[in-house]
């Protein structure tokens, strides 16, 4: 099977109108798959229905051939992992015991910690580098070591799909780097990873497979170098851009356009 | 792997404990088994320790025989299983609110008990049984209401601890009302059951109290550790593969169900369920409900309550006057320690 995931005429809602309208979407098996666009565009929603974290008004999303919400909970579990975009640090724990609650999905009430769950833990947690960090206490981690433990409860969690909803946001440059090569390197594993992001560079640089959404839908997809031009960004994003190769990886880099050159009209330095 | 976790493995089973945990549980429930022999043994007819396990046999004379089994057993074994009760429904719905104000008697799960109680006693007339239900009617409906208000695209923590403390307000008001406009007698026997007391216990108590802990244990062990993946927020926890609204759904219950028939019992008894499972948790230094240990800790607070507010003071106290004091002095002492390392509770 070449999608294994993927959204049929999904239409998600809060209360009022749909945040995402009749969106048709497959994740390609393998892929790193980031999804970008503007604020409130509806991509989070999207990664939240792909987890069944929250149900359609209408449609549906397909993990293996059938309806998502088909399956026990516990079943979607194990085949596809999400990380949240805050998910809350129970208070008074430690790295270990935070890493070895991403095996719930595995473990039965007369199976509590079977010699899969020790190794599943310790490879996570080394996967992450944070073995040693294993008895501090996640509330008094740093932002990026905190998100290398929530990456490593997920990892921990066995799943052969991952979803990460803004892994990113709040670090600082080293620590998204950081977080990013990790998913890269999972990505070389065989994993297949699914990745909201803000910055367009970053994206264009990590997937294989870019997802651009506007206003709920979908309105390109491809590799990053086919997909990423200045015609798309001035489109989704209003911002008036060159898109040019990425000096370090050949990958396509956005500049936005000068404040004074844009009043002009002229994009670049005459 | 450290020595915080403990693996038993028999076959293909494997259980996940914390030494400390186990430890500090095991002590206290010794240590309210001991108190609780001490009060079997003192009162007005003194029992020798030895006489007191041979009547818990029922190998003693007749006598002393009845005056353990049947004067002073039901009174010590109602407070060790109200005191269970209480820890464990405190344990579960401060953890569901994330929250150490969450507990049952401060979301008005008492207080609506209490309403019941009064109900039945001063408008209908009614006594004994007939209270005990009121005062577990009284829980379940408060608790409904509480639930079905704070509900909107779920029941969210913050909204059912404030909608809790709303209705719980008006509530006292009420009982308040009831009481006033009572009768002299009526009022002062009210006001005696509002304390909370085991003092005129009986096996009948003891067999709902039993009962109830009994009927709940197998789904609170069922559900106990989905609670500990609720505490990650309900996103993680349902891409855990927990039904995050059905548990909740479920452990709530369990836990209003064990604090109204705690409270039907004993009447509503303060500050066990807000405190045991602070203070289980406190000494365990383990994350998480520590349902166990709050349990114990609820078993042996009401149990040397019990045993202060008879031996220890100059009047026989009913428990409830105890526990509301020593409850005061620690919610003070949590407030301030809470406010020191810079944290809110709210």
């Amino acid at each position: 099977m070449d999608n294994r995931l993927g959204a049929r005429g999904l239409t998600l809602a809060y209360d009022g109108s749909p945040v995402v309208d009749d969106l048709h979407l497959d994740i390609a098996d393998g892929s790193f798959t980031v999804i970008v666009g503007p604020n409130a565009c509806g991509k989070s929603t999207l990664l939240k229905a792909l987890a069944r974290v929250l149900k359609p008004r209408s449609g549906s999303v397909v993990l293996d051939g059938a309806e998502i919400a088909s399956y026990p909970t516990r079943e979607v579990a194990r085949r596809l992992g999400l990380l949240p975009q805050s998910p809350l640090v129970p208070p008074g724990i430690v790295v270990e015991d935070l890493v070895a609650r991403g095996r719930f999905a595995h473990q039965r009430l007369l199976r509590q910690w079977s010699t899969e769950d020790a190794r599943a833990v310790s490879d996570a947690m080394r996967l992450t580098k944070v073995t040693d960090l294993a008895d501090r206490y996640v509330d008094e981690l740093s932002g990026g070591q905190r998100q290398r433990v929530w990456l490593a409860m997920v990892l921990a969690q066995q799943t052969s799909i991952m979803l990460l909803d803004e892994p990113t946001t709040f670090l600082d440059l080293a620590h998204q780097i950081d977080v990013l090569d990790i998913c890269a390197e999972l990505h070389e594993g065989g994993r297949t990873i699914v990745a909201v992001l803000h910055d367009l560079n970053q994206a264009s640089r990590y997937a294989t497979n870019l997802v651009v959404m506007r206003g709920g839908v979908v309105v390109a997809q491809g590799p990053p170098s086919d997909v990423m031009t200045a015609e798309l960004v001035n489109d989704v994003f209003g911002v008036p851009c060159l898109v040019i190769p990425d000096p370090a990886t050949g990958t396509p880099l956005v500049v936005p356009v000068d404040r004074s050159r844009r009043a002009q009209g002229v994009l670049l330095p005459q | 792997m450290s020595a915080r976790r403990a693996t038993v493995r028999v076959g293909g089973w494997s259980l996940r404990l914390r030494p400390r945990t186990v430890a500090v549980s095991s002590l206290l429930v010794l240590a309210a088994l001991a108190i609780a022999v001490v009060n079997l043994s003192t009162g007005d007819f003194p029992v020798p320790f030895g006489e007191v396990v041979r009547s818990l046999l029922g190998t003693a004379s007749d006598g002393t025989g009845y005056v353990v089994r049947e004067l002073r057993l039901p009174r010590v074994a109602v407070a060790m299983l109200v005191g269970a009760a209480l820890g464990i429904s405190g344990a579960i719905f401060q953890s569901l609110t994330r929250n150490p104000l969450g507990s049952p008697d401060f979301i008005g799960l008492t207080v609506g008990a209490a309403t019941g109680g009064l109900v039945v006693m001063l408008l209908l007339g009614g006594s004994g049984l007939s209270v005990a239900a009121g005062a577990l009617v009284g829980c379940l409906v408060t608790f409904a209401v509480i639930y079905l208000l704070a509900f909107r695209r779920g029941a969210q923590p913050v909204r059912l601890v404030l909608m809790g403390i709303g209705v719980s307000t008006m509530l006292v008001a009420f009982d308040t009302l009831l009481i006033v406009r009572a009768k002299l007698e009526g009022a002062m026997q009210a006001h005696r059951w509002l304390i909370g007391s085991v003092n005129s216990s009986t096996m009948l108590e003891v067999a709902l109290i039993g009962g109830a802990l009994v009927v709940l244990l197998p789904p609170l062990v069922r559900y106990g550790r989905e609670l500990e993946m609720l505490s990650l927020g309900d996103e993680a926890a349902v891409a855990h593969g927990v039904r995050a609204e059905r548990s909740r759904l479920v452990l709530a219950v369990i836990s209003v169900a064990l604090a109204a028939v705690a409270t039907a019992v004993a009447g509503p008894i303060a500050f066990v369920a807000l405190a045991a499972p602070q203070l289980a948790s406190r000494l365990t230094r383990a994350p998480g409900a520590n349902i166990g240990a709050a349990a114990a800790m609820g078993a042996f607070l009401l149990t040397a309550s019990d045993w202060i507010g008879r031996r220890v003071l100059p009047l026989d106290l009913p428990v409830g006057v105890v526990t509301a004091a020593l409850g005061g002095l620690y919610l003070t002492w949590l407030l301030a320690g809470e406010w020191r390392r810079g944290r809110q509770l709210v």
